[in-house]
């Protein structure tokens, strides 16, 4: 077991960790950060994405020591200042983008990070950034409906409902 | 002007605020003191002897804590099928016992037959991994396909039942005769076989469990991912266990979606408990995505051949149906009725069809358990339905929407007994199919197809309407047709001394939005804000004993027991009122929040009737108890039948076969509907997994029992860029005649209607495309299905 120090949600934060602990398990059991959640094991599902320096990163994907002193970013990081939602997460709970939340961790980190790079994505352009990303129960409408209001446009007539 | 608040507003849900800021609290995320890690050691083979198992292997490994086989578990109970069923010839249905690990036997790639427990995780993970390698199984011949089991007596999944068949079920089997009269004389006979593909229903959030033993009180407590706790409770205590209920308390915290797989009671549930109390410590468990893909109950799975008769100008005269079912290895708890009385009952569809049989032979297999997915039996008979219907429609060279007209029921013929033993209470099925070939411009679908065509795609239209039976269930009527339960709910109303109100409810939230939906119900017949309602569910230690959420029938059975609590809550208040305001409890009227002498400006708030139960100071304690909370237990009358008419349309690329979902429309009839956006997102959540079990998923054993589709590698998950914006209308509604809320579930629709509706489009594709051969493809229509079938 070793000491890892990296910047968790802004503070400086360490936790011990064997080589093969996953970025993902660093934050869920050595720091109780439990709002990144684990879906799969094969990296598919999406449920654990968190922020590495800006990046949309899958946390069971990476080893924890292997981001050792970088800047990481999760749900508990992503409300207002005040503690009021952030615009992807009020987008969320505006156009009912989320329904047992199990996935919704992950569809907002990957929502944020989509629309740092491209802040007003088509509805094709949503659909193809969200791949990674499973969700069971929405059928995906009202996430993608979500995504585009967060970026400011009319998601509801780009839904065309 | 729409609704911000109460019955019939689109209320944003309350409890996205923690599942957005991770502060959701699933079973996973909990972590308890001392607690120690379970994993479980699962069979490589499908179907072997267990020759012997070498715990000495790895009790003295790193963090190693105990081991547990199926000797430990061999003389307590097993875990059982909640429904009896009887065959054609009347004799009971063959019932293996399913036990908390397998013993003697192992019988599909998965079945656990040791746990592994130490200190971390990844010591239990390594040491199960060294005692899988100390385990001789000898091989036995696997038994995948259904036909041959069924053929094959000397190979056995269970060494007792010597054909693999569970049951042979006939419905009605005494209209049997008149059926097959019926379809010897119909002018013309539709035959289709086909296959509702077996899927697994994957939640994203994978089974987990944590067991705790208290010594000093002989306590036991399980938090585990559950569709209804007291029944996991009542089947661990007086079925697997021996536990006395009041023993056991268990919790369902935030769950990350069920869709049925988590209704079920499953062995690592026990083995946890029974590790808790020989350890003194928590025991946890949690699944990781593969165990789930090996070992969570499995959906559908079903080999029907149907058979249509009909005149030739389309009129549905008979319907006869054979199916195989597979249960996989063991009888999961809702196995025996998902294939019998969730879909034999619905195969006359929402059609006035006079002679309907249904018969359907129950096959072990060495393949995970199946039990009820989404829809559940219903999706199955519908599909064949409707799949039929459409297929008659092409022989017969008629237009499959006038072909619907036709054969729907008409609002004069409600209530309506069909020849499969349901009574359908109300429903108006032009009025939604009208709707839906407004809403999907069903005009405007040639000059669509004729864009299409530009691009070089195939364009096709199909339609399905689809009836269902949910809100389970009328328990005399369950009884009868072997349920080993009851299937009402229970709500518990207690108003607090200020004013404020806790609802203790038997469904389970996980993902329905429940904590959201019911206060708005509540404030809306107290006259208080939604705010001041709290909704507590999932656990046993303080909710009223209830069947939990499945089946559509949270709203129609747990809300409708909560209906009858809240009018027990103003009958009291009444009286109450009465005493204070000095007036004849007659005279009382209640509205608005207030209890008001009728004609009089005499009245008391509803926060001032709370506080004199609480405070008895001026109160008729001599006739009436204080206090102010009121318990009902609801057992519906009958089921609730939402219906509706689906138009899917596709494109296909000849080149590739690849099928693209480009538009999907619902029109539905879910009766009074309490949030349109949450009833909204139902129906879109189960048309995304309709459009999945059509299109992309697909559950593949190979000839030796290898489930070669086990991950999200392999197993087609749909998701975001393969599915459309789907539009959809709940505005023809009938209201259910008999809950007090009139409502209908909604749940299940999207899936059960979408299915069909998809593949009809496809055919309907290929045939316009000169692929006139084309007449079925099974599902999902993957483009190797649909190439092979247009380059036949």
């Amino acid at each position: 077991m070793t000491k890892v120090t990296m910047t968790v949600n802004g503070k400086s934060v360490s936790a011990e960790a064997e080589g093969r602990t996953l970025l993902v398990n660093y934050l869920r059991e050595g720091l109780g950060l439990t709002g990144t959640h684990v879906g799969c094991d094969t990296s598919q599902c999406g449920a654990c994405v968190v922020h590495v320096d800006g990046k949309a990163v899958k946390s069971c994907t990476v080893f924890a020591m292997d981001v050792a002193g970088s800047e990481v970013r999760t749900i508990e990081g992503m409300a207002n200042a005040d503690g009021s939602l952030g615009v992807v997460q009020q987008a969320f709970q505006d156009h009912h983008g989320l329904q047992c939340g199990f996935c919704t961790p992950g569809m907002v980190m990957t929502t944020a990070a989509l629309l740092a790079n491209n802040p007003k994505p088509t509805e094709a352009e949503v659909r193809h950034e969200l791949e990674g990303n499973i969700c069971r129960c929405t059928g995906y409408h009202n996430i993608v409906k979500a995504v585009l209001a967060a970026s400011g446009q009319d998601a509801g007539a780009m839904a065309a409902e | 002007m729409p609704k911000d608040t109460g019955i019939g507003a689109s209320t944003k849900r309350r409890e996205d605020v923690r599942f957005l800021t991770g502060r959701g609290v699933y079973t996973d995320d909990l972590s308890l003191f001392g607690q120690a890690h379970a994993v479980m050691v699962r069979s490589t083979v499908a179907h072997g002897r267990i020759v012997s198992i070498d715990t000495s292997a790895v009790e003295s490994m790193p963090g190693v804590l105990a081991v547990f086989t199926g000797e430990d578990f061999k003389d307590v109970g097993g875990n059982p099928a909640g429904w009896l069923i009887n065959s054609r010839d009347g004799t009971p249905m063959r019932e293996p016992k399913r036990p908390v690990l397998a013993h003697g036997k192992v019988r599909h790639v998965g079945d656990a037959y040791a746990a592994v427990i130490a200190e971390s995780y990844a010591q239990a993970k390594d040491a199960a991994q060294v005692l899988s390698d100390a385990t001789e199984i000898e091989e036995l011949p696997a038994i995948v396909d259904m036909k041959a089991a069924a053929a094959d007596a000397s190979n056995r999944v269970h060494d007792e039942i010597p054909d693999n068949i569970c049951f042979d079920w006939g419905w009605i089997e005494d209209n049997r005769a008149a059926v097959d009269a019926a379809m010897k004389a119909a002018p013309h006979v539709v035959t289709l076989e086909l296959t509702n593909n077996r899927l697994v229903p994957n939640a994203m959030e994978p089974r987990a469990s944590i067991g705790e033993y208290f010594p000093g009180t002989g306590d036991y407590k399980l938090t585990t991912t559950s569709q209804n706790p007291h029944l996991t409770r009542l089947l661990i205590c007086a079925f697997v266990m021996g536990i006395p209920e009041n023993k056991l308390q268990v919790v369902a915290p935030d769950v990350g979606g069920g869709f049925g797989s988590k209704i079920y009671h499953y062995g690592e549930e026990a083995l946890v408990l029974a590790a808790a109390k020989r350890l003194g410590r928590p025991v946890r468990w949690t699944a990781e995505r593969t165990e789930s893909f090996l070992s969570d109950a499995h959906g559908r799975d079903h080999v029907t051949k149907i058979e249509l008769g009909c005149t030739k100008e389309g009129d549905i005269l008979a319907i006869r149906t054979e199916t195989y079912a597979n249960v996989g290895a063991y009888l999961s708890n809702f196995s025996t009725a998902t294939p019998t009385f969730l879909h034999g009952t619905l195969m006359a569809g929402p059609y006035k069809v006079p002679h309907v049989y249904v018969n359907v032979k129950t096959v072990f297999t060495n393949t995970a358990p199946v039990d009820a997915y989404r829809g559940a039996g219903r999706p199955e008979a519908t599909y064949s339905i409707e799949r039929v219907v459409d297929k008659m429609c092409r022989e017969l060279g008629l237009d499959p929407f006038e072909v619907r007209r036709r054969n729907l029921l008409t609002p004069d013929q409600f209530p309506y007994t069909t020849p499969v033993g349901l009574v359908y209470d109300t429903g108006n099925y032009q009025a939604t199919l009208d709707k839906a070939v407004d809403l999907a411009d069903v005009a405007g679908f040639e000059a669509r197809r004729a864009e299409s065509a530009k691009r070089g795609k195939l364009r096709g239209m199909g339609l399905s309407t689809w009836i269902e039976a949910c809100g389970i269930a009328p328990s005399h009527l369950v009884g009868v047709l072997g349920a080993r339960v009851g299937l009402y709910d229970a709500a518990t109303v207690r108003v607090n001394a200020t004013g404020t109100i806790s609802v203790m409810t038997g469904a389970h939230s996980h993902g329905q939005g429940h904590e959201t939906v019911f206060p708005q119900i509540v404030a809306e017949k107290l006259g208080i804000p939604a705010s001041s309602v709290e909704i507590v569910h999932g656990d046993t230690a303080k909710i009223p004993f209830g069947m939990g959420s499945y089946g559509s029938r949270s709203l129609a059975v747990a809300g409708s027991a909560m209906d009858r609590a809240i009018d027990k809550i103003i009958a009291k208040g009444k009286k109450i009122a009465a005493h204070m305001l000095e007036a004849a409890e007659g005279d009382i009227t209640f509205a608005d929040g207030k209890f008001s002498v009728a004609g009089t400006d005499k009245a008391k708030t509803f926060g001032e009737i709370a506080f004199s139960a609480y405070v008895p100071h001026n109160y008729p304690l001599e006739t009436l108890e204080p206090g102010l909370e009121e318990t009902a237990f609801y057992d519906p009358a009958n089921f609730t039948y939402p219906a509706g008419a689906y138009i899917c349309e596709v494109e296909v690329d000849e080149g590739t076969g690849k099928v693209d979902v480009v538009a999907f429309t619902c029109a539905d009839d879910f009766g009074n509907v309490m949030n349109p956006m949450i009833v909204e997102g139902q129906v879109h959540g189960g048309v995304g997994q309709g459009i999945g079990q059509a299109v992309l998923e697909s559950t593949s054993y190979d000839e030796n029992g290898q489930l070669l589709t086990g991950s999200y590698m392999d197993y087609a998950m749909p998701r975001a860029d393969d599915v459309p914006f789907y539009t959809v209308d709940h505005s023809c509604s009938t209201p259910c005649t008999h809950n007090p809320l009139g409502v209908k579930g909604c749940g299940e629709a999207g899936a059960i209607g979408s299915p069909p509706a998809v593949v009809n489009a496809v055919i309907d594709a290929l045939q316009r495309g000169g692929h006139s051969h084309v007449t079925h493809i099974d599902m999902p229509v993957s483009p190797n299905r649909v190439w092979q079938a247009m380059n036949a």
